[in-house]
């Protein structure tokens, strides 16, 4: 034990000669989570747009009034004719264009029914589509309010339609985030992404470092076993990887207010059950390879990456096809974000998550074992 | 003249050389890339399908028994399971269905005496967004279910023709492949550039280059060529897969193109080789490369999160991350077909961004060779 302690004393005292790495890894992940939790709203909000106004009546202008006011759309420009679209949609300064015709105002006063043409820039596939589901209730209520006036105009009978038969009325409630802000739910990722980021690439360099300056020759003929090199390299990043937990969390909670439901106490420990994988996979990844250099190619490219995009931190899983969705149960981030948003989000407590815990266990146990077993200190 | 470039060739050859004989950093530059798009391309999506949702039936009619199957039919949502009240809270805890549809006892007399039934629709709003389109879905059923009693129906005053340009099926996949390539290119290009130099300051092989004759100015252009030739080919090798595999379009000319993205990989290395004149130890060089490329580029570029709906301080942050302008340079191209005279902004901003790291960068290293 007397040998692990002064192990990790080396290591820290290495870290605090590099006075830069050491603001890194504290600073940077606040800065980060500061920008990012601004910016990783999936919410779409005033979608850019233009209206082609060919009716220039009341009724037109009343119509690209709703537009403007709504926050969901901001209004560029209203031309004249169809083909000045092309060139916003084209240097994408407007996602949308809504062409409103000619006779649409005295269409509308006769109670008449007709079509309005929406172009929209499909190159941006999911923002189109909540674009598109934005504009055709807007037209909807519209519509609606618009027939209402016509009814009442041509008398009290013109109104009905609905009265006489039974309908069924959808009441959606919305649990955890009823608000459906998706900062609530993005935050929480960014947490765990930051981690991953912090500590798998300090750790991935933590051994082959010692190989690639020369000092790995001198770990060598001390009597540190196998076991002792890992946990001596791993308790330092874990170390910093809580001071990271504790600071991140707050500026989670006491700059973006996002609810934590549950219990600080668990978040806490399973974030270290976490950081028990990052640094494992770190240390793994260094002792399979030769330079700092694959060291951190191969984590990025080979563990964030995939961690990243597979994870459902940002692509629901549920939507993957079924053979990925069977290989994200290898990764950790995925139990970890579990986790992570139901401590927040839902306040359950572990007999709900055990079984994200105890595969963030086992993961985290096996790769140790694996960076224990490959750093066989001798090869060079 | 012939002597300057005679030097650049030189640290050229050297740097291919370390480069080949590290096989496997090659194969990752290289082949990865490529492997990673066909990975993503294939797994990531928007479109939200196979909602898991728990029914609890407490009507058990006809009229029950038909909004169910309307919920199933449309392809949205998978039947998980029949539930009562009690179940349905800890289903939506354990993530076990997303969304559960109570439909209450009374609604096939409702509909016999000509009443309004609400059925409740209950939702996991963790996923704001995913949430937000299975509210879109679960409405609309609800609402073509109810007009089946509500008599003939009327016409719409106003009904609406989408028609949706570049990308008429909305496919995920040609809007995620820019996105992808910019991010695959960017941390290629940043991180193998700022290690190879942060590699020789550490090994203290540096003070050999220095000594040799050989000015900062032909290291730094030695040093970037080969990065440039492999993430370039990485570059082009993704878009030629996206083309094959994913029907990507090519409505632009290629020239265009190249010229894209040899601008955007330029600051990409020049961005690298300021890392390098920052670090002195690869740990630390490779900590800022990640923080400088790899988040931004997927945050703050318009990539995932629509610039727009960010906070005016942070979108006036986004006009400094190049990969903003490369997406929009290379959807214009691409997906659009645009010209020249279209993407002129972007591809400045492009060419300001090279033009000022580079510039930066090879201040602060001629700075320290001295």
């Amino acid at each position: 034990m007397r040998r692990v302690q002064f192990l990790i004393w080396k290591e820290l005292v290495e870290l605090r000669q590099d006075p830069r790495l050491l603001a890194i890894v504290v600073v940077a992940p606040i800065v980060q989570l500061l920008a990012l939790g601004y910016a990783a709203t999936t919410d779409v909000r005033s979608v850019p747009m233009v209206v082609v106004d060919a009716d220039r009546s009341p009724a037109s202008r009343d119509l690209i009034a709703r537009f403007s006011a709504s926050p969901n759309f901001s209004l560029i420009d209203t031309v004249s004719s169809p083909d000045d679209v092309d060139a916003y949609l084209e240097r994408g300064r407007a996602w949308m264009a809504v062409a409103i015709p000619p006779e649409f105002g005295a269409r509308l006063l006769r109670a008449e029914p007709q079509a309005l043409q929406i172009v929209a820039d499909g190159s941006d596939a999911s923002s189109t589509n909540v674009a598109l589901g934005y504009a055709t209730n807007l037209l909807a209520a519209y519509a609606e309010e618009k027939a209402g006036e016509a009814g009442r105009a041509g008398g009290a009978g013109g109104a009905g339609g609905a009265g006489g038969a039974g309908r069924i009325e959808p009441r959606v409630r919305v649990w955890f985030n009823p608000r459906l802000e998706s900062r609530d739910f993005m935050l929480p990722g960014i947490l765990a992404l930051l981690l991953l980021v912090v500590t798998t690439i300090l750790s991935s360099a933590g051994i082959v470092r010692e190989r690639e300056v020369g000092t790995l020759e001198q770990l060598n003929v001390t009597p540190l076993r196998r076991w002792e090199l890992i946990a001596g390299k791993l308790l330092p990043y874990a170390f910093v990887g809580m001071i990271d937990v504790c600071l991140v969390v707050a500026v989670a909670v006491f700059w973006f207010h996002v609810p934590l439901r549950g219990s600080f106490g668990l978040l806490f420990v399973l974030s270290m059950d976490y950081l028990l994988t990052t640094l494992g996979l770190g240390l793994f990844v260094s002792t399979i390879s030769s330079t700092q250099q694959q060291a951190m190619m191969t984590s990025i490219f080979f563990f964030l990456l995939p961690m990243m995009f597979l994870s459902g931190f940002i692509f629901p899983i549920e939507n993957m096809p079924v053979v990925i969705q069977k290989f994200t149960y290898l990764l950790p981030l995925r139990y970890y974000l579990v986790i992570l948003r139901s401590i927040f989000l839902k306040g359950v407590g572990l007999e709900t998550i055990w079984p994200q815990a105890a595969a963030l266990t086992g993961w985290g146990v096996a790769i140790l074992s694996l960076a224990v077993v490959r750093s066989t200190k001798r090869s060079v | 003249m012939t002597r300057v470039l005679r030097t650049i060739a030189a640290v050229g050859r050297k740097e291919f050389r370390q480069i080949g004989r590290d096989r496997r950093t090659l194969m990752i530059l290289l082949i990865v890339p490529v492997f990673t798009l066909l990975l993503f391309g294939y797994a990531l999506n928007f479109d939200i399908r196979h909602v898991r949702l728990a029914v609890d039936d407490r009507d058990r009619s006809a009229a029950s028994r038909s909004l169910i199957a309307a919920f199933v039919n449309s392809g949205y949502f998978d039947l998980v399971a029949g539930v009562d009240a009690s179940e349905a809270t800890r289903l939506i805890d354990r993530d076990e269905v997303r969304a559960v549809l109570v439909i209450p006892s009374g609604l096939s007399r409702a509909l016999q005496t000509g009443r309004a039934a609400a059925v409740q629709v209950l939702l996991n709003g963790d996923n704001a967004n995913t949430a937000t389109m299975v509210m879109g879905y679960a409405v609309t059923i609800v609402r073509s279910e109810s007009a089946k009693y509500a008599g003939p129906a009327r016409p719409p005053l106003i009904s609406i023709e989408p028609r949706l340009w570049y990308n008429p099926e909305l496919r995920s996949a040609l809007f995620l492949v820019p996105g992808l390539i910019a991010y695959i290119a960017m941390i290629t290009a940043v991180v193998s550039t700022a290690l190879s130099v942060v590699r020789e300051k550490e090994r203290g092989t540096m003070e050999q280059v220095r000594m040799a004759p050989l000015d900062a100015a032909s290291f730094i252009v030695g040093k970037t060529v080969p990065y440039f030739a492999i993430s370039l080919s990485s570059a082009l090798g993704i878009v030629l897969v996206s083309m094959l595999l994913f029907g990507m379009p090519m409505r632009g000319s290629w020239p265009m193109l190249i010229t894209v993205l040899s601008l955007f990989l330029l600051g990409a290395l020049g961005l690298g080789l300021l890392v390098s004149s920052i670090a002195d130890t690869q740990q630390v060089a490779f900590q800022v490369a990640v923080l400088v490329s790899f988040l931004p580029t997927i945050m703050l570029s318009g990539f995932v999160f629509p610039i727009a709906s960010m906070p005016r301080v942070l979108q006036l942050i986004t006009y400094g991350v190049p990969a903003r302008y490369f997406l929009v340079a290379l959807r214009g191209i691409l997906l659009k077909g645009v010209g020249l005279a279209t993407i002129r902004l972007e591809l400045a901003a492009l060419g300001i961004f090279a033009g000022v790291v580079l510039l930066l960068a090879s201040v602060r290293l001629q700075r320290q060779w001295g």
